[in-house]
């Protein structure tokens, strides 16, 4: 992690709780978020888990602002999300967004829009992933671990107090899964927030200090990981942790 | 094949001498095409951006009628301009009529479409590629539209020499509007249509050599820049 990266434990507090409250999402017709109320309170790394189509995407989208809710409302330490909660987040998407420009470049727009970073800080976030040799290579041309890891870099220029991420490493290189986890557990002890979503049980247990567990539009659980793993207190959890929950 | 070999031999004489009514008629084509391509760049540019963004009641209505536009025949928009600008004309005591900026305007409404429309469909693309990244990132819309500009500066290279080629090859409305004066309105294409109706072959065909060389020379070099930015930044 480069020097800039200092600690900011009092700044996480004031994103923390995040309080989803009676939400409900429709799209074309379709309850996708069905009456879901929870309150995250952690600092540690929260992971989502659910099958395919139960909602994890959409629930992260609707925390970061990017779809809004159709009833309910999300709070950050009791104030809905307005322009200084939105600029203390950053989120890494599923499939990685490169802009049309060099490696260094992308991380240099994101600098551009905030002023917050130098070109040294910029080379030291790339060299943090892997990714200082090739700085100046066409974004577009990297691997797709090397992309996912340039999105977690970029995310990682405007300094973000909660970081959210969409199964950053679904089908990646063991490689790049390794480093992407083991930076995020250095930001989780620098105290960012991390909200993570999987579907690899795994990665879940590797990281996770509590566990949300979606299905069908439902929160199903919301538990401590040992809590979580060792005794769900929902069928549909237990079933998933068994490999017998697919859709 | 007499006549064309003689033609042709004439032709190149006229082109390497340096003829100046054969230079005044090239300058003034290219000013005029220019001149038109900025200003349908100008307005054409931010009204394609504008559509890729934004969503509105009217918008499919708008982009429907700018794909009319760009295949608008170019005698129609040059009869139109002349309604606009001729004495009796609304627009009539301009006095722009058969004047190089009558030429401007009309090339400018046979353009502007073409950059509007396939503008608007080339910043679309990356708009619906990048724009939860943008939101994300809080991006303005202003410094969006910037980033999409430069990302798909390729792509909109190729629409602006598309327009050029649109404008300094057409022929129709700028011998309406501009009617083809000597050393006032008389261009590449206008010459050309005049002089082979006079069975003045070899100076036809030297301005023809030449707006074929400008054509091909502008796709050339559209090509190569196009595969040098593909090697270096692969847009
Ligand atoms: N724009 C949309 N319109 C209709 N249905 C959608 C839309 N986006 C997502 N869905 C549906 O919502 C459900 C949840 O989607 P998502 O949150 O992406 O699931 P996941 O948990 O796999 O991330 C899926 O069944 C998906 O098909
Ligand atoms: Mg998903």
């Amino acid at each position: 992690m480069s020097d800039s990266h200092t600690q900011k434990p009092d700044l996480v507090t004031q994103l923390l709780p995040i309080e989803f409250r009676s939400i409900s999402f429709n799209k074309s017709g379709n309850r996708l978020i069905n009456n879901l109320s929870l309150t995250i309170n952690s600092l540690g790394i929260t992971i989502i888990l659910g099958p395919n189509g139960a909602g994890k995407s959409i629930l992260l989208r609707l925390l970061h602002g990017l779809d809004k809710p159709d009833f309910g409302d999300i709070l950050f330490k009791d104030i809905a999300a307005n322009y200084a909660i939105k600029r203390k987040q950053a989120m890494v998407f599923q499939n990685a967004v490169m802009l049309r420009r060099s490696v260094k470049d992308n991380l240099a727009f994101v600098a551009n829009l905030h002023a917050s970073k130098q070109e040294p800080d910029l080379l030291a976030l790339l060299d943090e992933v892997g990714l200082y040799d090739k700085q100046h290579m066409p974004a577009r041309r990297l691997s797709g671990g090397e992309k996912q890891r340039l999105s977690l870099a970029r995310a990682l220029v405007a300094e973000p107090e909660l970081l959210l991420l969409d199964e950053p490493t679904a089908s990646l290189d063991p490689y790049s899964v390794q480093m992407i986890e083991s930076l995020l557990t250095k930001l989780q002890r620098r105290n960012t927030k991390i909200i993570f979503i999987t579907h690899d049980l795994n990665q879940a247990r590797r990281l996770a200090e509590d566990v949300i567990f979606m299905h069908k539009g439902r929160l199903e659980s919301f538990q401590s990981a040992e809590d979580f793993f060792k005794n769900p207190n929902s069928k549909f959890a237990e079933a998933f942790i068994e490999g017998k929950l697919i859709f | 094949m007499q006549i064309f070999s003689d033609s042709f031999t004439t032709a190149f004489f006229l082109i390497i001498s340096g003829d100046p009514d054969l230079y005044e008629i090239i300058f003034l084509s290219i000013k005029v095409s220019l001149t038109s391509l900025l200003g349908s760049i100008i307005i054409g540019l931010p009204v394609g951006a504008f559509l890729a963004i934004h969503r509105f009641k009217m918008r499919s209505v708008l982009l429907s009628v700018l794909n009319a536009l760009m295949g608008m025949p170019p005698v129609v928009v040059g009869l139109i301009v002349y309604l606009y600008l001729s004495r009796s004309g609304p627009l009539g005591f301009l006095n722009l009529l058969y004047s190089p900026t009558a030429m401007i305007i009309a090339q400018m409404l046979l353009v502007t479409p073409i950059i509007a429309a396939l503008s608007a469909q080339i910043i679309e693309d990356l708009h619906i590629e990048y724009k939860d990244l943008f939101r994300s990132l809080n991006v303005s819309t202003s410094k969006a539209v910037v980033a999409y500009i430069i990302d798909a500066r390729m792509s909109l290279l190729t629409v602006v020499l598309a327009g050029f080629g649109r404008a300094i090859s057409e022929v129709g409305a700028v011998s309406i509007v501009g009617g083809n004066i000597d050393h006032l309105t008389r261009v590449m294409t206008t010459a050309i249509a005049l002089e082979t109706s006079k069975g003045n072959l070899s100076l036809a065909l030297a301005l023809g050599i030449i707006l074929l060389t400008i054509a091909l020379g502008i796709n050339l070099l559209a090509a190569h820049a196009k595969n040098w930015v593909m090697e270096k930044q692969d847009v």
